[in-house]
This record gives structure tokens, sequence and C-alpha cells, in this order.
């Protein structure tokens, strides 16, 4: 069946008769049915606080302790060095403040990148407020950071350099070992948002030789509001958020253990098929790109092309605007996301767009896909079709174009 | 969709926008927005005893700017000149069952627009 009659009258095929095709796993993935199948006995029958002294205790201890090994694993870190929070946004606000407000007397600068996600930009500004300098860096056109701008950066004065492992909008993937080799020589702490690597590609925090590194659950199969700090033993840190004194003094709350055995369980999947599931996924990505880049003229790959998430997808096509093209497709069944100022709340560029050079007439056209478990080569064949359809047809009523 | 704060009506003009594309020899022309602000519009019109005979827009922009062109379109067509430039922004968003507030300025555009074909359609009558 066409997926359009016509230019104009498009064939809306009804929602709940159409295949949905999910590819924003950028945003969120799904929870793998072997996370929910360990999770659920945690909500009914293991409900106690791991704080308690009886057995209803000491079994929600037990499973925290056994989650916390899973997760050391995947990223070759001690179980000691990982500390439950409640995100991704929770472990870079801890990550940043932490280390910045008990290193405050070796110096106040802080150095981090000018893509980074807003969970770590808005706390920069936050410090900013409170005194530090915070310098950030500007990327390439493929959104690198460069070793030497990093190197030019550093002053005496700087306590916390943080860079993120892979940029959620368009993949690119900074020399996270290089830039650990730089901190340590310099003896300056380095923390990296991993919340877009972990579980994707191997992430080894003692051959980065990083100081202290951010996990979110839901980006790995695991379950929304759970997540890890990574804390290199012997890092100078302080809490952000007292009382009881859970995961050693340092975040404070009775811990979500259904969220924590989730995690556990998801970082031994991922742990598990990694290595298969990035091979399958950069072939579809690129099966993907080049049907796209091929196909639609006046469209090109934002970010780096090789140097990039397994599952990223990073579009920009002139004279069309991002938010019609995702409405389009999601009326065709295909969910993405954009980076168009239209489709956010402040009605502002993408930083990260507008960081790696991209005029605001051309970073209007952006279309992020993100691959992941679920999705086949017929779904991307399907995904591949409905962009060019739509793409199409938005410029046929575009006020600009070639003509 | 709702949760995007689209109502049906703006859904079903963006989906299915009538009256698109370019007029050959216009009788009036109109054009607002810029590229770098994500939207720009033209408006075309053909004229009859004082009435829009034939009338259509292309739009660069989001959802909003699409359904409010195709719906300016649609309220425009037959009526009187007179009647026409009578239009308002808030008519257009009114028609369509409202607009998310952060999304009222691409309303502006397309009944801008349409008054500015007018405008040109006069100027060119004077001459
Ligand atoms: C790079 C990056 N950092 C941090 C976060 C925030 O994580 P969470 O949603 O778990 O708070 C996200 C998620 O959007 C992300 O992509």
């Amino acid at each position: 069946m066409p997926l359009y009659k016509g230019i104009y009258d498009i064939t809306i095929v009804k929602m709940n008769s159409m295949k949905r095709i999910y590819m924003d796993h950028a945003a969120t993935t799904p929870l793998a049915p072997e996370v929910l199948e360990a999770m659920i006995p945690y909500f009914t029958d293991y409900y106690g606080n791991a704080s308690s002294l009886h057995s209803f205790g000491r079994e929600a201890k037990e499973a925290l302790e056994d989650a916390r090994i899973k997760i050391a694993r995947l990223i070759n870190a001690e179980p000691s060095e990982i500390f439950f929070t409640s995100g991704g946004t929770e472990s870079d606000n801890l990550a940043l403040k932490g280390i910045a407000r008990r290193n405050r007397k070796k110096g106040n600068h802080i150095i981090t990148s000018s893509i980074e996600h807003p969970a770590i930009l808005e706390v920069c500004k936050v410090l900013a407020k409170q005194g530090f300098e915070v310098t950030y860096l500007p990327v390439t056109k493929e959104g690198l950071v460069e070793l030497t701008t990093l190197e030019s950066a550093i002053r005496k004065d700087t306590i916390l350099i943080s860079i993120m492992h892979a940029n959620n909008e368009i993949g690119t993937i900074q020399p996270l070992n290089e830039i650990g080799g730089i901190a340590k020589e310099r003896n300056i702490n380095f923390h990296s948002d991993a919340v877009q690597t972990v579980g994707k590609i191997p992430v080894d925090v003692k051959s980065i030789g990083v100081d202290a590194l951010s996990i979110s659950g839901h980006k790995l199969y695991g379950p929304k509001g759970i997540g890890v700090l990574f804390v290199r033993k012997g890092v100078k840190i302080e809490s952000i958020q007292q009382g009881g004194g859970h995961e050693n003094g340092l975040r404070s709350g009775t811990e979500n253990i259904p969220g924590i055995v989730g995690l556990g369980r998801a970082a031994e999947l991922a742990r598990n098929t990694m290595l298969d599931e990035s091979k399958r996924l950069t072939a579809l990505r690129d099966h993907l790109k080049d049907f796209v880049l091929n196909r639609i003229e006046e469209s090109w790959l934002n970010g780096h092309p090789t140097k990039r998430l397994p599952n990223n997808l990073n579009f920009g096509f002139k004279y069309i605007e991002g938010e019609s093209l995702l409405l389009y497709l999601d009326a065709l069944g295909i969910a993405a996301s954009t980076g168009s100022a239209c489709s956010s709340k402040k009605l502002s560029a993408s930083h990260v767009l507008t960081a790696i050079g991209l005029q605001p007439e051309y970073s209007h056209g952006s279309l992020r896909i993100t691959l992941g478990q679920s999705n086949t080569l017929d779904d991307v064949d399907l995904a591949g079709q409905a962009i060019e359809q739509s793409v199409i047809r938005l410029r046929k009523m575009s006020a600009l174009g070639p003509r | 969709m709702s949760e995007i704060g689209y109502s049906k009506k703006v859904l079903d003009h963006f989906m299915n926008p009538r009256n698109v594309g370019a007029l050959e020899n216009p009788d009036g022309y109109g054009k607002v927005g810029n590229p770098v602000c994500g939207d720009l519009m033209e408006m075309f019109i053909k004229v009859k005893e004082e009435k829009i005979d034939e009338i259509t827009f292309r739009t660069f922009g989001c959802t909003a700017a699409i359904a409010t062109s195709s719906m300016t379109t649609e309220m425009a067509k037959g009526k009187t000149l007179d009647e026409a430039v009578k239009i308002t922004r808030k008519d257009v968003a009114d028609t369509l069952g409202g607009l998310p507030p952060q999304k009222m300025h691409c309303s502006n555009l397309a009944a801008d627009a349409l008054h500015l074909a007018i405008e040109d359609y006069r100027q060119r009558a004077e001459k």
C-alpha cells in the first residue's frame, strides 16, 4: 500500500491499526522483560528496608549489594565505588556539586564542554553563581572536544573536568581515554556523563582513569528513576542531600530496591549482549544513513561519521522544519526526535547543533533517529521510506527551496 | 498527539493542508517570516469582482505554521477583500480550536501574509 495517495492528500492510516516503530531510544528505552521479571518480587515479596536488621531488611540488602556488583562489573569498577541515585540528572548534579564544593580550597575552576546535557550545563550555571568559574570548551563541527583546546584551558586552579562520553543528540563519542590521561597527569578530577554509552559500548572506568561517571537506568532497558554515580575510591566528594546516611553517607534516602535490582539485571544483560547488539545496530544505522543520504537531496549527517554511537543518526534537511517532520513521521508510525527550536519548550535551537556551527536556518530541519533492540531491518527500511516521503511532502509545501 | 497541545483541527490542517502551492501570475502576493527564526510564509491570491477567487500558500515552518496557513486560506476563500482583510490572527487561532501558547506567534504570520497579499493587490490595482 502506498504511504501517500497523492502529493497533497496523505492516506492517514489509523494509529491503532498501524504498526508503531519506536526509534527514540536516546530519550528512553522500554524495560527489558527480564528486568521487569527480576523487579517484581521486590515490590511484592521482598519489600524490606535495606537498613532494617530483620530478615526482610537483609533480603533487600542482599539484593542491593548483588546489583552493585553487577553494575561494577559492567564498567570495571569496584562495588564500593557504585552509588545509587535517582537517575542521570541526579548523578550529574552530585558529581559536579559534590566534587566542586568539596575541593573548593584547591581552586574554583571547572572545565566542561559546550555540548553537555542540561543536567551538566544547568548545574554549571548554579555553580558559577556560587563563585566557581566555568570554561565551556568549543567542539569541532563533528562534535569532538579537541585535546589541545582542553589542555590550554587548564589552569592552576582547575579542580574538575566534566566531559560527556557520547552526546545524546548527535552521538559523537569523545576521546575519553586521552581526556582521562590529561586529567590524571595534571591531578584534576575528571567526571564523565556516560548516560548514553553505558550498556551500548564498552566503558572501563579503570582504563579511562575517570574519577566519577554518571549512569541512568532507563537508557539501557532498565527502569526510569534509577541511576548510578561511580566515584573512584579516594576521590573527594561531598553529599548534596543529607539524611540517614545511606550509600556510605554520600546519598541519603531509603534505597529504591526494585529499581536497583532492575538496573542490576539490565547491566548484566547489557554486558552479555552489548558487543553483538552494537554490531547489529551499527549495520542498521549505516543502512538507514545510506538510504536517506542517497535518496534525499540537500541532506546531511550531523555529528561524526565514525566516532559515533552505534544507534544514533542525526540528519539535517534543508528547507523543512523538524517539528513538522517529526509529526509527519509520527502519523506514519515512526517515533523520532528533533533539535528544532519549534519543538523545544524554550523555542531556541539546540545548543548542540549551534555548537557544531550549524546555521540557524539549517538547524531547524534536524531529525534524530536512535535505534534499539526492537528495531529490525524492515523497520529501518520503513523508516527510510517514511522519511523520504515526509521530506518530499514538506518540501513541496515549503516557501524555501531551489526553484 | 494531544500531549504536545495541538487540537484535532490543527492536526487535520497540518496533515491535509488545503490550497497548497504557488499561483501563476497572482493578483496579490504576501510573504512574511524569516528562515533563521524557523518560519517563512507566502500567500498568493487571485481576485474576481473584489472577492478572493483563488488563494494558495507555501510555508516553511512547524505544525502550527502550516496549519494556520491552511486554515487562513480556507477562511479567506470566497470572501470580499473587505471581509478578508478583517480576518485577525485571533480568528485563525480560534477557528483552529486554539493553539499552544508558545505557538501563538505562528498564527500571526498567516493572517499577516494574507493582509500583505491583499495590500499588494490593492497597490497594483491603483497603478
Ligand atoms: C547525556 C545525558 N545526560 C543525562 C541525562 C538525564 O538522565 P535522567 O533522565 O536519568 O535524569 C540524559 C537523559 O536524557 C542524557 O541523555
